[in-house]
């Protein structure tokens, strides 16, 4: 989890990424960032997203997406 | 069958007595009748490209959704007999093999869509790199391009992406479906709905519901209001104008650009106010598609607020899936290492071009659309590019953030940029439509504003008064809708209020509606999409 929020801090230093869970409904993780989000993970977690994951619950809050990876990495 | 036509109206009324007489559990067979009658008139032909697109559609997922039920079943029963690699081997086996039957199915409806949209297109791009060499010419093909059928192709395979995605179950009964892809209020210019949200009412039974009937009502003459009072008396005007382009050049572009912006504007709203308003008479929820485009900051925002079906269709199915995609994220990898922060945007904006490119194509077969398309990715990825350059100004001036004055100035930037980006729909060439842009500087001569020259555009000073009130009554509109629609409103203050709403709409359609010999009301300019 602490790898995520530091990946996650370096693509937006301020914001609180351990309290907020709207990073998507409220515009604060836009096209670019996710993809570079996706990327990131891919690196650091050794899985892949694949297109279907990329939808809002997923990535609204560091806490789904860190859900969301143990996911893939279960297979 | 336009929507602003006669022969229309007489449908719809029938249909809609019909639909609250007979039984409610049979009103979606109805509505399939009705919708399979109302594309039959735009020829008898068009039912079999419709229908090979719902046939193979249906089919597909059917078979998808099967194929994956099986394989969760192996799957759950297997499990805890392997391990963490073999669990993901077997999971990618079984995507790859359902996504053959995707592909297979893509590649059929997207080649059909290819073949009849594009070929004479490609034809004659061909003929003029020959005429380079001197060679022979290839002839045109005949082909009338089916109603709709970028719209419908769309939806289906949406639908069918979604099913591959695990995220609708696939609809089993081939008459619900074929419901879904001819739903005949949004066959011929959308909104691009999803099943998930158009099965949710699209099957139900539906009492006769006064409140709803009196709301959609009130939208469908709304609608109606707007394409026949603005659009189509602004549609005069706009043809003199871009018919003899050399004559009408400097101010008289910024003219076609704002005048364009308005009737586009109430065109294509109209028709999809006619679509959604029409739906909900009949209890059906129909996706919104636009939400105060001309409001917007930048032309990001634009794009989330102007035809937005058509927009998150390309995010969900063509730019996610190419961004996370093995050679784009290699991509951002490479790119990354070498070039720091702008090196990770590159993919990204790789994929923007890709998706713009395409958009473009999708709007027509000509080099207008995809230059339209890609300028409008140009700018949403310069836009981007200068945030931080934004963010230092406004570190500099931080009252302007935020205030009204500021927020105007952003709101009018983007309407003249997007604006002036679009007009590559009404001039004939890409080199013509720039060579008029840079008129507005060459050659301004603003006292055509005062001295009666707009005058003689096709229509007299009534028509501009009364196109003026039209488009300050939909501005209006917006801005008090931006809480709860003015209809709505209405309701809430007295049932009466809303329908005496219908009657004045219907009065003064009647009244200030473009009518008359030599007019053509029958296309809506979306249509052809």
């Amino acid at each position: 989890m602490e790898e995520l929020l530091s990946i996650l801090r370096e693509i937006h230093p301020d914001v609180d990424f351990e309290t907020c869970t709207t990073l998507i409904d409220d515009q604060i993780l836009d096209s670019i960032d996710i993809v570079t989000l996706v990327a990131e993970i891919g690196d650091a977690f050794d899985v892949e997203v694949p297109p279907e994951a990329l939808v809002p619950e997923n990535f609204n809050s560091a806490k789904a997406l860190w859900a969301m990876i143990q996911q893939l990495d279960e297979g | 069958m336009s929507f602003a036509s006669t022969q229309f109206l007489v449908f719809f009324a029938a249909l809609f007595l019909l639909y609250y007489t007979i039984p409610q559990r049979h009103q979606w067979k109805l509505l399939l009748a009705g919708s399979l009658i109302f594309y039959w008139f735009a020829g008898w032909w068009c039912l079999i490209y419709i229908g090979v697109t719902t046939v193979t559609v249906c089919l597909t997922a059917r078979k998808i959704d099967s194929l994956a039920q099986a394989q969760e079943a192996w799957f759950q029963a297997h499990r805890d007999t392997l391990s963490k690699e073999e669990r993901k081997a077997q999971k990618a086996r079984d995507k790859s093999l359902r996504f053959r039957w995707l592909l297979a199915c893509l590649l059929l409806n997207f080649g059909i869509l290819a073949v009849v949209k594009y070929t004479n297109f490609v034809l004659g791009n061909v003929n003029a790199v020959l005429a380079l060499f001197g060679s022979g010419q290839l002839p045109a093909v005949s082909m009338v391009l089916p109603m709709g059928i970028s719209f419908y192709t769309f939806q289906t395979t949406g639908y069918l992406i979604d099913v591959y995605w695990r995220k609708v179950p696939a609809q089993r009964s081939l008459g619900k479906f074929a419901l879904f892809a001819t739903f005949f209020p949004q066959l011929i210019q959308g909104p691009i709905s999803r099943y998930g949200d158009l099965s949710r009412t699209l099957y139900g039974e539906h009492p006769w519901n006064a409140q709803q009937i009196a709301m959609g009502a009130e939208r469908v003459l709304w609608g109606l209001a707007k394409k026949l009072i603005v659009a189509d008396r602004l549609a005069i005007p706009l043809r003199t104008l871009v018919s003899s382009p050399e004559e009408y050049s400097g101010v008289y572009v910024l003219a076609v650009i704002f005048l364009y912006a308005v009737q586009l504007y109430a065109d294509f709203t109209g028709g999809i106010d006619i679509t959604i308003g029409a739906a909900q008479m009949l209890g059906v929820q129909v996706t919104e598609n636009f939400v105060r485009p001309f409001f917007s900051k930048n032309a990001a925002e634009y794009w989330r607020r102007w035809h937005i079906t058509m927009g998150t269709w390309f995010r969900d199915y063509l730019f996610y899936p190419m961004s996370v995609s093995k050679p784009i994220l290699k991509l951002h990898q490479r790119c990354r290492n070498r070039f720091g922060r702008f090196g990770k945007h590159v993919s990204v904006h790789t994929c923007s071009l890709i998706l713009w490119f395409v958009t473009g194509v999708w709007h027509g077969a000509s080099w207008n659309f995809i230059v339209w398309g890609l300028l409008n990715g140009i700018v949403i990825i310069v836009s981007q590019e200068m945030e931080p350059l934004y963010d230092k100004f406004h570190a500099r001036f931080p009252s302007l953030k935020g205030s009204w004055g500021w927020d105007l100035v952003q709101v009018l930037r983007t309407f003249w940029l997007m604006g002036a980006i679009r007009v590559l729909d009404v001039y004939r060439d890409v080199p013509l439509t720039f060579r008029q842009l840079g008129s507005v500087v060459t050659g301004f001569r603003p006292q055509v504003l005062w001295d009666g020259s707009f005058l003689e555009l096709g229509i007299g000073a009534g028509d501009w008064l009364v196109a003026a009130a039209g488009g300050g009554a939909m501005l209006v509109c917006s801005l008090l809708g931006r809480r709860k629609p003015v209809r709505e409103r209405l309701l809430d203050h007295s049932p009466h209020l809303a329908w005496g709403g219908c009657v004045l709409l219907v009065l003064l359609t009647l009244i200030f509606g473009v009518y008359g010999i030599g007019f053509d009301a029958t296309q809506f300019i979306y249509n052809q999409f």
